[in-house]
């Protein structure tokens, strides 16, 4: 057997990066001949750029920054796949104690125990801030090219609030939201956990509604690898795939949620108070200080083919991209964003095979390709 | 004669910024505006209008920055350096140096290439002194726990200073360690025992 194959990856500090973390961290990597040498980084744009000039073979995604790559936008485009899903959900929606206040007053009672609710509550105080002649609210998510920022829209629009024109939609690393919210240079944001739960922790403001929500067990960051990588290293991928399918079964197990806090929460990693992440591990969230919500697939690492890229998902996703000008619509695009979320790679690796006919349906894809799990303000 | 070229640097390390600014002014740059703080950055970048904006690539605000160059309606929109590829080696050397760059749309490539190699060269050169520097610096550490490991030896096996320093060596050389690893050990294990 040939010796292990080194993979160099790139991460941006977040729960949700936990399994690349898990799967150098405590060996499962090494158990399946990979050694995973993993970088940190600060912005997405800089895990792009160092996928792009080749210096990581593969990176912890945006899921739709794969999508965004093979359509050629923005620099240092390469070809990618995204072979693997590492997991879905974990995002919040954190709103200021001011705006949270405005909610209580105008919303429905109990407005936080669906998307629909909260939404309404939300749209009440963005007409009583025009009425006002207010400036409108000031929202941050962390890339255009993120679940955050489609998600965030979709409910928006849902709830009958234009993105565009009745909020303005910033973009704030996710470190830096806390602050930006107490701050006051913004009245919301939807980020990542920790995020969420540490704006709570600190006073700044309140989760009214999540991403488990919104669409439940959506797609939230991939395995983002360069094309060429995977053409030439095809058991390498594999390997990879099997040994992050290892690391997610054990992030998702209860049990070792105490162990992945610590591991995560240390200064070289997310460098976070332990107790910021178990509420997001666990998906029950600290939506306001002493008042606890359980968020069902609050966040999933693994589990009923949750790690399988589903190509219906890649076009859901470059329908958003469409729909909010970040990508112009055509047929083509819609291939090739069905195409980077084949499952080929992992069902080659998982050595499950799919029935053929279906799998082929599933890449040329079907009008609308409404998610499952999506919510929907009228129902 | 082209108009001079506007320059912004974004760097919060300031020390690493004003040395790229003393370049550039040197090779006759005039018109160069640091900012470490990024606080008020979208302001300045409105104001100032720069035709190339360098930013070190681990500062998190990047997304924060290409999100605004991409929704901005000024007329001087910045792109990503170099989007046609035309040049990646440059690139490369450019991520590798942990310089980004952003380019207003139209100017020439050759009028922004020695800003570039110039960020490049100076990045590297930071980087190489900062490294040089961290060195020294566990360089000196490794002195001190030799000497304290001497010391030690002196005191636990009468040893004077030559015959423990010639036992650490002679010890580092059978265990094909260095020297202050050994020492690093035998520091270590006798604090352990708590007779320190």
């Amino acid at each position: 057997m040939a010796g292990p194959s080194f993979i160099r990856a790139g991460y941006v500090p977040l729960l949700d990066s936990a399994v690349l973390i898990v799967a150098a961290a405590k060996g499962f990597a090494e158990e399946r001949g990979i050694i995973l040498s993993l970088q940190r980084e600060t912005s997405w744009a800089t895990v792009r750029d160092r996928i792009g000039v080749g210096q990581f073979d593969c990176a912890h995604m945006l899921a739709p920054m794969p999508i965004a790559a093979n359509l050629g936008l923005g620099p240092l485009p390469v070809p990618m796949l995204a072979p693997m899903v590492l997991a879905l959900g974990g995002n919040g929606v954190t709103v200021s104690n001011a705006v949270a206040e405005a909610m209580d007053r105008l919303g429905p009672a109990g407005y936080d125990a669906s998307p629909a609710t909260a939404g309404a509550a939300l749209a009440a105080v963005v007409r009583r801030r025009g009425e006002a002649g207010e400036a409108p609210l000031r929202l941050a998510v962390v890339h255009p090219h993120s679940s955050h920022n489609y998600d965030l829209r979709y409910w928006l629009a849902a709830c009958g609030i234009a993105p565009e024109k009745d909020v303005e939609i910033t973009v704030v690393p996710p470190p830096l939201m806390p602050d930006a919210l107490a701050g006051g240079g913004i009245d919301g944001f939807c980020a990542g956990e920790p995020w969420g739960t540490i704006a709570v922790q600190r006073g700044a403001g309140r989760i009214v509604t999540s991403r488990a929500e919104i669409w439940r067990r959506g797609p939230e960051k991939v395995l983002g690898v360069r094309k060429a990588f995977a053409e030439e290293n095809p058991e390498t991928l594999a390997n990879l795939v099997l040994a992050l399918g290892d690391a997610a079964a054990w992030c998702a197990d209860p049990d070792s949620f105490p162990e992945l806090a610590r591991l995560l929460a240390g200064p070289e990693r997310l460098d976070v108070a332990e107790a910021a992440l178990l509420p997001g591990l666990a998906g029950r969230l600290e939506t306001a200080p002493g008042r606890n919500r359980a968020i069902a697939d609050f966040m999933v690492f693994a589990g009923s083919g949750a790690n399988r890229p589903d190509p219906g998902h890649g076009r859901w996703l470059y329908r958003q991209m469409a729909r909010w000008g970040d990508a112009p619509f055509s047929d083509d695009g819609l291939k090739i964003a069905g195409e980077t979320f084949s499952p080929q790679h992992f069902e080659a690796a998982i050595g499950t095979v799919g029935d053929p006919a279906a799998a082929a349906a599933a890449v040329t894809g079907d009008a609308g390709d409404r998610p499952a799990g999506l919510f929907d303000a009228e129902g | 004669m082209a108009q001079p070229l506007n320059i912004l640097l974004v760097d919060d390390n300031g020390l690493r910024a004003s040395i790229i600014e003393e370049g550039l002014r040197e090779a006759g740059y005039g018109n160069v505006s640091v900012v470490t703080n990024v606080a008020g950055l979208v302001k300045r970048i409105e104001m100032l209008e720069p035709d190339v904006i360098v930013v070190d690539l681990e500062n998190p605000n990047r997304d924060q920055l290409e999100h605004f160059f991409q929704v901005s309606r000024a007329v001087k929109r910045p792109m990503a350096m170099f989007v046609d590829r035309s040049d990646t080696a440059e690139i490369e050397a450019a991520i590798e140096a942990g310089v980004s760059a952003y380019v207003v749309d139209g100017l020439k490539k050759e009028r922004i290439k020695p800003i570039l190699e110039m960020a490049i060269s100076r990045f590297n050169a930071v980087s190489r002194l900062t490294r040089e520097l961290a060195e020294a610096k566990s360089e000196l550490a490794e002195r001190k726990t030799i000497d304290r490991a001497k010391g030690i030896l002196m005191k636990v096996k009468k040893l004077d200073e030559a015959a423990a320093y010639k036992l650490l060596r002679r010890t580092a050389m059978n265990e094909n360690r260095r020297i202050g690893e050994v020492a690093a050990s035998l520091v270590s294990a006798y604090t352990l025992l708590g007779d320190d």
